[in-house]
């Protein structure tokens, strides 16, 4: 494998073709998850508790089950009782009895939302008419909500038989599930000999990652007791896995089919409804399609974490950072965990800082259990780390471009959880920056009267995993290549993975035709997302590729019967060195190869790769007396390694930044008292629309990464983090107001202003 | 008590072009006639309660969100879907500027957008950008950010001319 | 010999210091290492004669994918952390 990024003249990557998949999605053929038909299909729904935190004392589905058209109830008891085993691997960690809770609440419920029972029926109709007769019998406990009810001493625990690590130590009775520290240097000491020490806490609410296209899963459960799922999700494997912890079968008994996939941003990790759907194929002996309603998705399906966020921050008298201190606290939801080491990796990515110290705590409340939302919990932190940076510029009168750049984390700089950085480019960023027309142009300081113009510029930082993923190839008679891959695509990654494969074999894009398979077609390929899809399943086509080259100039030789050194292969053309007669085309060497067809596969298992960082600068015109706020320019700069397909690229800028914005303005679960989401419809979670947005200028910086023979870094995920804290700091430049509670909506902000009067 | 069985209702319309009966339930909307009956799922479901645009189908020259139209409403009507914008000579100029333009990552709310997209040049063939952002309103994605959709929809109507 | 970084949990509550040095051909015998200067710490981090699910050995920046036998040529320090999927629950 290379270590260092090829060079430069490339032929595919870098251009703009149109996505393999592309004329299937404008013209309505492509097939999502809610879009299967299957012979003699039932439709499956389910029952889900009204309460936020309660006992189940039983559960009656009698009176559904004597309905007409109804094949099939079950409840958690057809579930196997699985004990606390940690999962297999190094990279992953949680209770497998939490994985079938989650998904069928056994004696407990622990969110609004949470499934108690299921139904089959011959259509969605009956289905819901079946579930209201399912009849539920609760003791109703008192829930907690947030971080600080959950904490508090006489807090309402949600597992009892947990034990919380809190440091190490195991801890009963809590709903702190982990406290975890990190430290270096000496924060007591920096903090002492620092000329001016900032400390900001932010509050924020949960928010959902907002996929248009709700959960689906479908299933057949046949005579010898082997599972076919079809599913839109963002990992096959993952599906295959959980399903096979959750229903207690071998993985090679169950085969996950996915559909194309609406929207995940994370959320579409982890599974719902497929053991439900499996569970009534199994008692009906038919198909059954389950979907989840919008109401439900908010209701129940993980939202990214709320919680508070806590940052210090100690500065010498030139400026430069002594010392900095983060106290993260992060909602779980039902079940552990909160991303909180992300957090802890996160929070001072950005800023070279001598002595740190970060306690972070992953806290259960009774939500539905958080799952991953595109760089999950750095945008959390990134709001508390770039306001008290904003703080300390406007105090000290420092330019927040040179600021960041004097403090900037480059190539060497160790990291807050210790290891030190490898080849990365916030420096390249913060310079383009300082450099783009946005930074540079006028805010208009004189807008129209009872509007006020601000504009506030941000940093933020998200790694890339690797782990594994597979290709296979196949050269066809008429010389192009098919691809296969596990890869879901969410984004056009599909497209960016075909075009590796085309570059090293110097062949149009066009030319090779990647499909996303099922999981008995395809080596175990990891999740489509922490941004690894590009640079991993991409990594492993470029592998794939140059060991079909490799078949080629072998069966060439065995085809002129000269040696295999006497070969050479460029661009679609293979020919002996010594030669010039002897040459073919891959449409002349595929036609009847010797030996046999002419097929590769390669897979890999990559370690992280070197990580993305993002600077959004925002200018906002805020109505002071309706608090009405609007983005009026808006910058992405990103450095993205090496952007293989340019438009997709900046498509996950632009998303990204869509995504905070939204989240920094107006996207919040209204929770009552009784923690129910009073705000479960996309009418009142107000998620931005066309109106909402200007066009969003993008700058993509390639820094190649170390890791990635084109130097892919991943992109999807940077551009979420910076803008809430551009936000806000635009807020304060505008209004002199510094909020620290997201959403900033309307009324905080006229609140805010009167408090101010 | 007994069950009252509601009987189903036979509706004639026409869906792209084409004139057909067909036999459902009166209280189904005319996004799951859509999906369920006459079994063209291009129009999808994203929330059911007319806030995302996602099933936006045209009727009779209108766009609506088929989730809030009752399946019956469509008798007699004429109705458009994503899978009639193109034709055998090739795509609707919108749907080759999605393509070009990048105009989606998922691709769900897609067909939404070219319905919503389609009506607008149909009638005003050289909106502007506010126009062009005004008219989607009611079309939601997560995904892009709108940049690329509203790029897009310009290039077509430059196109169309 | 490397330079080895223990967790913040792992370091309080056995005692050893912030920073530490071991040697070992691959990092099996690197934690033996450790655990002969500081006994308990293998417990910790390896389980089953794999590295522990949860922990993951970061060396000179990169995290290892090959486990316990990942040979060590040419190391400057290993970071012993609790792995983040960045994606995963």
């Amino acid at each position: 494998m290379v270590s260092t990024p090829e060079n430069k003249n490339y032929k595919v990557i870098g251009t703009r073709p149109i996505r393999h998949d592309g004329y299937d999605k404008v013209t309505g053929r492509a097939q999502y998850g809610a879009d299967i038909k299957l012979p003699g299909m039932l439709i499956g729904a389910v029952a889900r508790s009204p309460y936020a935190h309660a006992k189940i004392k039983s559960i009656d589905t009698s009176e559904a089950e004597k309905m007409d058209g109804v094949f099939a109830v079950m409840t958690a008891k057809d579930l196997p009782r699985l004990g606390d085993i940690v999962r297999g691997n190094s990279e992953e960690s949680g209770s497998e009895r939490h994985l079938s809770e989650n998904v069928m609440a056994f004696e407990k419920v622990l969110y609004k939302g949470h499934v108690v029972a299921g139904v089959a029926a011959k259509d969605q109709n009956t289905a819901f008419e079946a579930v209201k007769k399912i009849k539920v019998d609760y003791e109703v406990l008192k829930p907690v909500i947030n971080v600080d009810q959950a904490m508090a001493k006489d807090a309402s625990i949600l597992h009892e038989d947990y034990l919380g690590d809190h440091l190490g130590k195991k801890v009963k009775n809590t709903n702190i599930a982990a406290h975890v520290r990190h430290e270096s240097g000496n924060i007591d000491d920096g903090f002492e000999k620092a000329d001016l020490v900032i400390e900001k806490e932010v509050d924020m609410q949960t928010v959902h990652q907002g996929y248009l296209e709700p959960h689906t899963g479908t299933a057949v459960w046949d005579e010898e007791d082997r599972v076919k799922i079809w599913t839109s999700t963002q990992g096959s494997f993952a599906v295959r896995d959980s399903v096979s912890k959750v229903l207690d079968l071998d993985v090679s008994r169950i085969k996950v089919t996915p559909m194309e996939i609406g929207g995940g941003f994370g959320g579409k990790i982890p599974i719902y409804l497929e053991p439900i759907s499996a569970v009534l194929s199994k008692k009906t002996r038919r198909p059954v399609k389950t979907v989840m309603s919008r109401t439900d998705v908010f209701d129940a399906s993980g939202p990214g974490p709320g919680g508070k966020v806590k940052v210090k921050i100690g500065i010498d008298s030139e400026g430069k950072i002594l010392a900095a201190y983060a106290d993260i606290r992060l909602e779980a939801g039902a079940y552990p965990e909160a991303f909180i080491e992300a957090a802890a990796k996160c929070v001072f990515s950005c800023y070279d800082v001598p002595s740190m110290k970060i306690d972070a705590y992953d806290v259960v409340v009774n939500k539905p259990s958080s799952a991953p939302y595109r760089a999950p919990a750095s945008p959390q932190v990134a709001f508390a780390t770039e306001t008290v940076v904003d703080e300390i510029c406007n105090i000290k009168g420092y330019d927040p471009i040179d600021f960041r750049l004097k403090n900037v984390a480059e190539k060497g700089t160790r990291t807050a959880l210790g290891p030190k950085y490898r080849t990365i480019g916030l420096k390249e960023c913060l310079e383009a920056a300082k450099d783009s027309d946005h930074w540079k142009s006028d805010l208009d300081s004189n807008p129209k009267s009872g509007k006020k113009r601000g504009r506030g510029i941000a940093s933020g930082y998200w790694f890339n995993i690797g782990f594994k993923s597979s290709v296979n190839l196949s050269l066809n008679p008429d010389g192009k290549v098919a691809l296969t891959e596990g890869s879901t695509d969410i984004g056009g990654s599909r497209a960016s993975i075909a075009m590796q494969a085309a570059e090293v074999l110097g062949i149009p894009a066009e030319d090779v035709r990647p499909s996303v398979v099922d999981t008995d077609s395809i080596g175990i390929t990891d999740v489509t997302g922490g941004s690894r899809t590009t640079y991993a399943t991409g990594y492993a086509a470029y592998n794939a590729a140059h060991k079909l080259i490799e078949q080629i100039i072998e069966k060439s030789a065995l085809k002129w019967d000269i040696s295999k050194d006497q070969i050479e292969y460029s661009d679609g053309v293979v020919k002996s060195k010594t030669d010039s007669e002897l040459k073919m085309t891959l449409k002349e060497i595929a036609d009847d190869p010797p030996g046999g067809p002419i097929v590769s596969s390669a897979s890999v298992d990559l370690e992280e790769a070197g990580g993305g960082f993002a600077v959004h600068i925002a200018d906002l015109e805020i109505d002071e007396e309706t608090g009405k706020t609007d983005v009026v320019n808006y910058t992405a700069i990103q450095d993205v390694g090496k952007a293989i397909h340019p438009s997709y690229v900046e498509g996950q800028m632009q998303g990204g930044a869509a995504q905070g914005i939204g989240w920094a303005l107006n996207e919040e679960y209204f929770m009552s008292d009784d923690g129910i989401m009073l705000n479960s419809s996309y009418l009142d979670y107000r998620m931005p629309t066309s109106l909402d947005l200007p066009m969003i200028n993008t700058i993509m910086i390639e820094v190649p990464s170390e890791e990635h023979p084109y130097g892919v870094r991943g992109v999807g995920e940077p551009p979420i983090v910076p803008p809430v804290p551009a936000i806000g700091n635009a807020i304060n430049d505008a209004l002199g107001l510094r909020l620290l509670n997201t959403p900033m909506k309307p009324s905080r902000i006229t609140e805010a202003l009167k408090r101010k009067k | 008590m007994a069950e009252n069985k509601v009987k189903k209702v036979t509706v004639n319309t026409t869906i792209n072009g084409q004139e057909m009966d067909i036999l459902i339930d009166p209280y189904v909307s005319l996004l799951e006639t859509l999906r369920e009956v006459v079994g063209i799922t291009g129009t999808k479901e994203g929330c059911n309660d007319g806030n995302c645009g996602a099933c936006t189908v045209n009727l009779d020259g209108r766009i609506v969100d088929s989730c809030l139209v009752l399946g019956v409403e469509a008798e007699g009507k004429n109705i458009e879907t994503v899978e009639g914008m193109a034709s055998p000579d090739g795509l609707h100029p919108l749907q080759q500027a999605f393509l070009e333009e990048a105009a989606l990552q998922c691709g769900i709310c897609t067909p939404g957008f070219l319905v919503s997209a389609k009506a607008l040049l149909d009638n005003e063939p050289d909106p502007s950008e506010e126009r062009i952002r005004h008219w989607l309103a009611g079309n939601l994605c997560r995904c892009t950010g709108y940049d690329k959709i509203v790029k897009a929809v310009t290039k077509a109507s430059k196109e169309s001319k | 010999m490397i330079k080895i970084f223990l967790p913040y949990k792992i370091r309080e509550t056995l005692d050893v210091p912030t920073e530490i040095e071991a040697y070992g051909s691959n990092l099996r015998n690197l934690i033996d290492h450790i655990e002969d200067m500081y006994p308990g710490v293998k417990d910790y981090l390896v389980d089953e004669g794999k590295l522990r699910p949860g922990m993951s050995a970061v060396i000179d920046g990169k995290t290892t994918r090959l486990g316990l036998i990942h040979k060590l040529n040419n190391v400057s320090e290993i970071h012993f952390l609790p792995s983040i999927a960045g994606g995963k629950k």
